[in-house]
C-alpha cells in the first residue's frame, strides 16, 4: 500500500518539475543521502527549489485540502533519508516554519519512524491554530494510531476551525457514539448562539444518532428566540434525509 | 503609493496596529530579530522568538494583507552574554535558511565592547556564507564613533557594501555611510533618532539614492505609522511623488530583494494568500458565524 502511494507521489512530483527544479530536487536528494544532517538546510529551502504550487493542479492550491509540490518534495526527501529520518525529524519539525511542519506531518504516512515520535508531532499540530497544519495532522497516521478520545478531539478541532471533514483520514472507520454525541453538542451550541452549522458533521452524527443531543437540537425549532429557531431550521435543513438501514 | 516599512518589531505591537498600518497603505514589512527589552537567559527563548518571527507574526500580518519578512541575528546587547551568544551563533544557520528571511540582523554595536565586535564580525561572515544582506544597528550613545567603527568592520569583512544597510542614521552620520557604499537607514521616531521633517531636509540635500526609511516601532514609545507620515511630510514639502515612491517602496525592495527571498503580493510566485488561513486564530480558533 505505502510503496504504491510513494510511487504515485514521485510520479505526481515529477509531472510538476521543470528541468531546473528537477535538478535542484535530485541534488537535494543526493545531498541528504550522502550526509543526512544536510537536511537541516535543505528542508527549509524546498519551496524555493521546487516551487509551492498544487501537486495536482485539479485540486486547487488550498493547502488544507490538497498537497503542494513542496509537501511532496519534503516527504520524498524524508523517505530518502531512510533510517536517518528518525533522528532528524523532531528538530526539523521543532525549528520548522508552517510549511516545513506541514511537510513533516504529511510525511508521517510514508516514513517508518517511532510511532511515539509521530504521535508527539501530530499532537503538536493539533494544538496549533493553523488550519493547514491541523488538516495535515489528521492524516493516515492519526487515523491509524490515535486512540478514540484523541481522534474524536482531532475531528472536533477540525470542525471547530473549519477544516472540511472530507480531508480527515478515517472518519468512516473511526466514528464512535461518543464522537457523534460530541458533534451533536457542538451543533446545539452553534444553534443556541444563532450561528450556522457545517453540513459535513451530520453523517458522523447519524452513524450513531445521539438521542439526547438530537432531542435538544430539535427542541430549538420551538425556541422563543427567532435567531435560534432560524439557526435550528437551517442546521437541520443541511442534514441528509435518513436512508433505510442496510 | 505603495509603502514598505523595512524595520518594525511587530512582535511588540497589537493587532490594531496591523489594521491601522494596512489602512495607511503599508503592504510589506521586515521585522528584524532584536532585543526584547530584557535579556533572555536561555537558548530556548531565542528559538521560540525566531519561530515566532517565522510563524505567528507572518500569519498575523497576513490576516491584514501585509507581507511579513524578517531578519535573523544576535543583537548587540545580548552579544555580551558570551556563553549564550556562542549558542545563538551556532543556531543561526538553521534559521538563515528559512523562507522570507531577508538579511542577517540586527547586528552591530551597543556599548562598543569587544564581545559585541566579535559577534558583529562573525555575523558578517555568516551573511557572506549564506549569501544574505546585513542589517546593522548603530548605537544610541556616541553614534558617530559607532557608525565609523561599523563601517570599518563591514570593509574588513569583505561583504559587498551595497549588501549592507547601516541603520538609525542622523545628520552627523549619513554622509559617511553613503560614502562607504552602504545603504543608509533612517528611523523616524516620535522624539529621538530622526523625525520626518528632519528627513525632508536630508532628502533635499542628497536625494533618495540608497536611503531607506523605517519606523523601527517596538515596545518603546514609537509609531508604526511613521513611514506613511513621512510620505505625507515629503509630499507636503514638494518632493516629487515618483521619488517618494522609490524611497518607501523601490529602495527597500531593491535592498532586501538581494536575498532572493522577498515575497510580495504582486509576485505571482508568492505563496500563502491570506485567504488560506481563513478561520484561523485571530478569530481565537473558532469559525465565524
Amino acid at each position: 500500500m505505502i510503496p504504491l502511494e510513494h510511487d504515485s507521489l514521485e510520479l505526481a512530483l515529477s509531472a510538476r518539475l521543470d528541468r531546473e527544479r528537477r535538478a535542484w530536487f535530485d541534488e537535494a536528494v543526493a545531498r541528504v543521502r550522502a550526509a543526512p544532517s544536510a537536511i537541516a538546510s535543505v528542508f527549509p529551502a524546498v519551496g524555493r527549489g521546487v516551487g509551492r504550487g498544487p501537486l495536482n493542479p485539479d485540486d486547487g492550491d488550498d493547502p488544507v485540502r490538497a498537497w503542494s509540490v513542496d509537501d511532496a518534495a519534503r516527504t520524498l526527501l524524508l523517505v530518502a533519508l531512510g533510517d536517518a529520518a528518525e533522528s532528524e525529524l523532531e528538530l526539523l519539525y521543532r525549528h520548522g516554519d508552517a510549511r516545513e511542519r506541514r511537510g513533516v506531518l504529511r510525511s508521517l504516512a510514508f516514513i517508518d519512524v517511532d510511532p511515539g515520535l509521530s504521535r508527539r508531532l501530530v499532537d503538536d499540530g493539533l494544538r496549533t491554530n493553523d488550519v493547514a497544519l491541523i488538516a495535515a495532522a489528521m492524516g493516515p497516521f492519526a487515523a491509524e494510531r490515535l486512540d478514540d478520545a484523541a481522534y474524536a478531539q482531532g475531528v472536533l478541532k477540525c470542525v471547530f476551525v473549519g477544516v472540511p471533514l472530507a480531508v480527515v483520514a478515517g472518519t468512516e472507520e473511526r466514528a464512535t457514539p461518543e464522537l457523534a454525541a460530541m458533534l451533536g453538542r457542538y451543533v446545539h451550541e452553534r444553534i443556541a448562539a444563532g450561528r450556522t452549522v457545517p453540513e459535513d458533521v451530520w453523517p458522523l452524527i447519524d452513524r450513531h444518532p445521539p438521542a439526547a443531543e438530537l432531542h435538544a437540537i430539535e427542541a430549538e425549532l420551538h425556541s422563543p428566540h427567532d435567531d435560534r429557531r432560524r439557526a435550528a431550521q437551517a442546521a437541520l435543513a443541511g442534514r441528509p434525509p435518513a436512508t433505510p438501514n442496510q | 503609493m505603495r509603502i514598505f516599512d523595512p524595520h518594525i518589531h511587530m512582535t511588540s505591537r497589537t493587532t490594531d496596529d496591523y489594521e491601522a498600518m494596512a489602512a495607511a497603505g503599508i503592504e510589506a514589512i521586515v521585522e528584524p530579530a532584536f532585543w526584547l527589552g530584557q535579556p533572555r537567559t536561555s537558548l530556548g527563548s531565542f528559538v521560540d522568538y525566531f519561530d515566532g518571527l517565522l510563524g505567528w507574526e507572518r500569519f498575523r500580518a497576513g490576516q491584514f494583507g501585509i507581507s511579513h519578512h524578517c531578519t535573523m541575528g544576535l543583537n548587540p546587547k545580548e552579544a555580551n552574554d558570551e556563553e549564550l551568544a556562542r549558542q545563538v551563533l551556532e543556531l543561526l544557520p538553521r534559521y538563515l535558511a528559512k523562507d522570507r528571511v531577508v538579511a542577517v540582523g540586527e547586528i552591530g554595536f551597543d556599548g562598543m565592547t569587544a564581545a559585541e565586535e566579535r559577534a558583529f564580525a562573525d555575523q558578517l561572515q555568516l551573511a557572506i556564507e549564506h549569501d544574505m544582506p546585513a542589517l546593522v544597528h548603530t548605537p544610541h550613545r556616541d553614534k558617530p564613533a559607532g557608525t565609523t567603527r561599523s563601517i570599518e568592520l563591514v570593509q574588513r569583512s569583505g561583504i559587498a557594501p551595497e549588501r549592507v544597510v547601516i541603520d538609525h542614521n542622523n545628520e552627523l552620520t549619513y554622509e559617511e555611510v553613503l560614502d562607504s557604499g552602504c545603504w543608509a537607514g533612517f528611523t523616524i521616531y516620535p522624539d529621538t533618532k530622526m523625525d520626518e521633517h528632519r528627513l525632508v531636509r536630508i532628502v533635499d540635500q542628497v536625494g533618495i539614492e540608497r536611503l531607506i526609511v523605517n519606523s523601527a516601532a517596538d515596545w518603546g514609545r514609537s509609531d508604526p505609522l511613521k513611514v506613511p507620515k513621512t510620505v505625507a511630510a515629503l509630499l507636503d514639502a514638494g518632493v516629487d511623488e515618483a521619488d517618494v515612491q522609490r524611497l518607501v517602496w523601490d529602495n527597500p525592495v531593491t535592498f532586501f530583494g538581494q536575498s532572493g527571498r522577498l515575497e510580495l503580493a504582486d509576485d505571482e510566485r508568492a505563496p500563502d494568500p491570506a485567504a488560506t488561513f481563513a478561520g484561523n486564530s485571530i478569530l481565537r480558533g473558532a469559525r465565524p458565524a
